[in-house]
């Protein structure tokens, strides 16, 4: 047993090795990071502070890409109209003078609708230029560019009378070039607490499980579910503990001290991966499930030590978190791999794999292609206003420029492709993607001797990283198609089994 | 009416444009057996099987006459989701798998099984969840139906090919309700072995009182597996038979039909035909053609003699030619008057002496947005440095001699333009072959390949053409070789035909050869009845 887990261990770990080294994008970013840190020239704490920050800020708006690229789309430039929709809802929100969370809450309602209508009106673009839409997307996101500001400058304080001296420009016509959201949207969504994250994710556990109850026992005699006494109680436990003292203080502050939190849910990782080991056997599941669970705790324990070493947990006590953000990236992480257990999500990847395969099969593609582009709007439209809640300045003409390219170069460091991508890729490489992004500037700076080359650092990563990792994943795809053009020699033998090679 | 028929098609007719593709084309099969529909290359079987399938091909070209009655009820079938709904199933010939997906997947695509959940209360069906366990439980039991023992958890992708074709099986019996399934072609990219199975399913299902429509080009496996055999030619009706009391012969015979009109008189024959002096010889000849793979040819062809290939779409005579002029992958030997060509040099068998007019006319054949004059002159000045003028600093187009020689062509051979400036792309068909030929002529080659000649144009300038080939072998002596599906034409002009059967040749005839001799060659047999290796 005890070296048929060794064994096990080394097994995975060798997996890991070589996907890693089979993905040369990720591996190479992976270099380019490593050198990167090495030479910023300044101290560990502020490249990890700024990382994390990045993360929680642009992670949202990469998941946003996941479902157009499985739906066949490829990474959708589009999502530049999901976050002009936001803006446009974040204007009106500060204009009317809604705050905190009843403004986050003006702002979706708002953003919603708009980011659902023009998801449709691109995917309806999209389905007439089939084949060609990310081309279309990043010429669309220029055109909206256009009526963006046209609505902005001209509309606004033109045609619609708005009177606000500090948002708009002297003359009483268009908006000015940045709106300050703090004191008003800024950490809105950061600053909620785990206390209030923990107790509403309980009690909306404990009400869905009720309601599917109800909705079962509605439905069909046979197929009645009992009532899943141990979730109700589970999460009547977690509410619970939310009023136990020290629970409470910890739970209380707006932001997770990274110090303080991975040893709080390393081992509580740990405790309940221990639990599934031993409760393996009576839920019948076999060794390969225990072997993982026994892996998952030993990883989440070793890191619980590590985190305790004096230079790493100097450099984790100045990182702090915003709960909710993570929560809800946490969140869209489930809803995408919740949204691929669905029949809307196996018609996605169907059309995302073969059109005429799926046409065949009688989905409707076109409409499962609209619905794809309009949640990925949608998304992106959300994904926009956490971005701007957390950076607290709203510049009104150029927050959106680059929102795309830069969540699509994250995504592609990740190792995803225009063909397929999913939530580790787009988490790992917004890594990667804002390490090289924090730490380039830098070390530029220190190697040539130049702050001005760092800027420009910048700006050459985001599109060098975009071809560079489009480049390296065609002549990853070449080699098997190439093979059969070059050797003729191999004919004679082929016979009938030629095609299965392709 | 009893439902004696599951499916009963009468009276089908159908026009293309004009063109009659299907005239009263009957078609009925009983519940459980297998009926073979056989006949050539654009004899119709597929328009039929549109029509049986409502699809939109059939509805934006004006429709069709006839009735179709499915378990003895009239039906009227506007698309192929109807079509389903009636039980009629189709295994295509390209494989509409998804080679991403697992077999299950495959299986039960369009038709996943689900369970509701809270979102799906909220926002419709479409948000149910998958049920993989009963997926998993429907394709297995699809799969163990037709015999395949894979595992319904891989991934289709690096499958072999005949697996594919199983599953495509599977999944159509996996559709509640089925009662006709259609097996277009179905051994055609299968090893023997395969092929051997997949009959073997075809028996099994059809012994569960589900009706299949086979259509093949094989005679062996009609003989062995059908019941029935519905014989189609030229989109008529020619026969409904009962298979066991046929033969393959008997079959080939009635799919080739005695149509053939002689176009050259014996009495004009004044060339001498010697087997000693060959204008074109491949040796142990490869291809590597999608679609149209040449797999081992030996083949000489005399100097001054005109010699067809033919054989059915996708068996490899295409591949011939495409071969020779470097357009695709080739292997072996190639000597033209016993000197070797190389086809892998870009125009080498241009410069060789060996003209070449293309089966994909408006693609490979024309540059169709220029003029006429610059199509017929175009591969000389490249190939042969003819009709440029130097100038001193560089060479420049000698528009002078280019227009006589235009000129001089579309009078030759009669080329129906307003002009020689007339854009190519606004030439008829038969005009634009013309332009074709004028532009392979004007290399002056000793060698003339021309591919599908008459693909594509009406029937006075197929006649044109033709005539136009055999007067250059008669009278200018030229060697022809003529590659061409309709094998009417084959034998109204050629001295010996070869019939390419699955990438090889199957036996070279002679034109006045018997219909059953080249229905077997088609077929794969040899004279003789032995079947070439393949």
């Amino acid at each position: 047993m005890k070296s048929n887990y060794l064994h096990y261990l080394k097994d995975r770990t060798i997996d890991a090795a070589k996907a890693l080294y089979a993905n040369k994008v990720v591996l190479m970013f992976f270099i380019l990071c490593t050198f990167g840190l090495a030479t910023t020239g300044k101290p560990p704490t502020y490249t990890v502070v700024e990382v994390f920050t990045r993360f929680g800020r642009n992670t949202f708006l990469v998941l946003a890409l996941i479902i157009p690229v499985l739906a066949g789309l490829g990474l959708n430039f589009g999502i530049v109209v999901g976050a002009m929709a936001a803006q446009v809802a974040i204007f009106w929100t500060v204009y009317w003078g809604f705050t905190g969370l009843k403004g986050i809450a003006v702002c979706l309602l708002m953003a919603t609708p708009i980011a659902i209508l023009f998801g449709w009106l691109v995917g309806r673009l999209y389905n007439r230029t089939k084949g060609a839409e990310m081309i279309t997307g990043l010429i669309l996101a220029y055109f909206a560019e256009g009526l963006y500001q046209f609505f902005f400058l001209y509309l606004i304080g033109g045609i619609i009378p708005v009177e606000n001296p500090t948002m708009i420009i002297a003359g009483g016509t268009g908006v000015k070039n940045t709106i300050d959201l703090a004191g008003n949207l800024k950490y809105a969504i950061d600053t909620i607490s785990l206390l209030s994250v923990a107790r509403g994710l309980s009690v909306a556990y404990a009400l869905v499980s009720v309601v599917l109850w109800a909705l079962n026992r509605q439905k069909s005699e046979g197929l009645q579910k009992p009532l899943q006494k141990d979730r109700l109680f589970g999460a009547a436990i977690v509410f619970a503990a939310t009023f136990v003292p020290p629970v409470h203080d910890f739970m209380a502050t707006d932001r997770l001290q990274l110090s303080r939190g991975i040893p709080v849910f390393g081992v509580l990782i740990a405790l309940v991966a221990l639990f599934r080991v031993v409760t393996a056997g009576r839920t019948g599941k076999d060794e390969q499930y225990r072997m993982r669970q026994g892996t998952v705790s030993l990883i989440a324990l070793i890191a619980v030590g590590v985190s305790f070493v004096p230079a790493i947990h100097k450099i984790l006590t100045s990182v702090h978190l915003p709960v909710m953000t993570y929560v809800l990236i946490a969140l869209l992480c489930v809803f995408n791999n919740w949204l691929l257990s669905t029949k809307l999500g196996q018609d996605m990847r169907t059309v995302g794999q073969s059109r005429t395969v799926a046409n065949a099969a009688g989905i409707n593609v076109n409409r499962t292609r609209i619905i794809a582009m309009s949640m990925s709007t949608v998304l992106a439209a959300w994904g926009q206003i956490i971005y701007l809640q957390n950076l607290g300045t709203f510049a009104t003409y150029g927050a959106h420029t680059m929102c795309g390219q830069y969540a699509i170069a994250a995504l592609l460091v990740g190792g995803a492709s225009v063909q397929q991508a999913n939530n580790k890729q787009a988490i790992l490489g917004v890594f990667l993607f804002h390490t090289l992004f924090v730490v380039a500037p830098l070390s530029a700076s220190t190697v040539f001797g130049s702050a001005l080359i760092g800027e420009y650092f910048r700006v050459f990563i985001c599109y060098g990283v975009i071809a560079l990792s489009l480049a390296m994943h065609a002549w990853k795809a070449i080699p098997k198609g190439d093979k059969k053009d070059k050797e003729p020699d191999a004919l004679p033998g082929e016979g009938t089994e030629a095609p299965a090679e392709a | 009416m009893s439902s004696q028929y599951v499916l009963n098609m009468e009276g089908i007719s159908k026009e293309y444009y004009g063109n009659r593709v299907l005239n009263e084309v009957n078609l009925a099969v009983r519940p459980g057996e297998i009926h073979a529909l056989m006949g050539e290359n654009g004899a119709g079987k597929s328009t039929l099987m549109n029509v049986l399938f409502g699809m939109p091909v059939i509805h934006n070209t004006g429709g069709f006459t006839g009735s179709i009655s499915v378990d003895g009820e009239p039906v009227t079938i506007e698309n192929p989701q109807k079509a389903m709904e009636l039980g009629i199933g189709m295994v295509h010939q390209e494989f509409m798998l998804i080679p991403g997906f697992t077999v299950t997947e495959n299986i039960k695509i369009g038709r996943e099984i689900t369970t509701p959940g809270i979102a799906s209360h909220i926002f419709g069906k479409s948000l149910e969840r998958l049920d993989r366990e009963s997926m998993r439980k429907d394709a297995r039991k699809a799969l163990d139906t037709i015999g395949l023992n894979i595992e319904e958890y891989v991934k289709v992708k690096g499958l072999p090919v005949g697996y594919m074709q199983f599953i495509e099986i599977a999944r159509e019996i996996d559709k509640t309700g089925i009662k006709l399934l259609i097996f277009d072609e179905p051994t055609a990219v299968l090893t023997e072995s395969e092929a051997e199975r997949l009959l073997e399913a075809m028996r099994v299902i059809a012994s569960q009182g589900i009706a299949i429509v086979f259509i093949t080009h094989r005679l062996d496996e009609v003989i062995s597996v059908t019941d029935h055999v519905t014989i189609l030619r030229d989109g008529q009706f020619v026969k409904r038979l009962v298979t066991a009391e046929t033969s393959a012969v008997e079959i080939a015979e009635l799919m080739i039909g005695r149509r053939v009109e002689k176009l050259l008189d014996e009495a004009d024959d004044h060339r001498t035909l010697s087997d000693d002096d060959v204008m074109l010889s491949l040796r142990d000849y490869f291809v590597d053609m999608p679609g149209e793979q040449v797999r081992g040819i030996d083949l000489d062809v005399r100097r001054g003699e005109i010699f067809g290939i033919g054989g059915l779409a996708g068996q490899g005579k295409l591949g011939v030619p495409n071969g020779i002029m470097g357009l695709h992958a080739s292997t072996g030997s190639i000597l033209l008057e016993g000197e070797p060509v190389e086809p892998e040099k870009l125009g080498d068998a241009l410069k060789k002496g060996i003209g070449f007019v293309s089966e994909d006319r408006r693609g490979v054949g024309l540059l169709l947005e220029e003029s006429i004059e610059d199509n017929i002159v175009f591969t000389a000045m490249q190939i042969k440095g003819l009709f440029l003028k130097s100038i001193g600093i560089g060479t420049l187009y000698d528009a002078k001699a280019g227009r006589a020689h235009t000129e001089d062509m579309v009078k030759q051979l009669d080329i129906r333009c307003t002009g020689t400036n007339q854009r190519a792309g606004a030439l008829s068909g038969g005009n634009q072959q013309k332009v074709c030929l004028a532009r392979a002529l004007t290399l002056n080659p000793k060698l003339l390949i021309v591919s599908e000649p008459t693909r594509g144009i009406d029937i006075g300038a197929k006649k044109l053409v033709i005539e136009l080939l055999a007067s250059l072998n008669r009278e200018e002596g030229m060697t022809v070789v003529v590659v061409s599906s309709e094998l009417n034409e084959l034998r109204s002009i050629c001295d010996r035909i070869a019939i390419v059967s699955e990438g090889k040749i199957a036996d070279i005839l002679h034109p006045d050869d018997s219909d059953a001799d080249y229905g077997l060659a088609m077929a794969g047999y040899k004279r003789g009845g032995d079947e070439v290796e393949g």
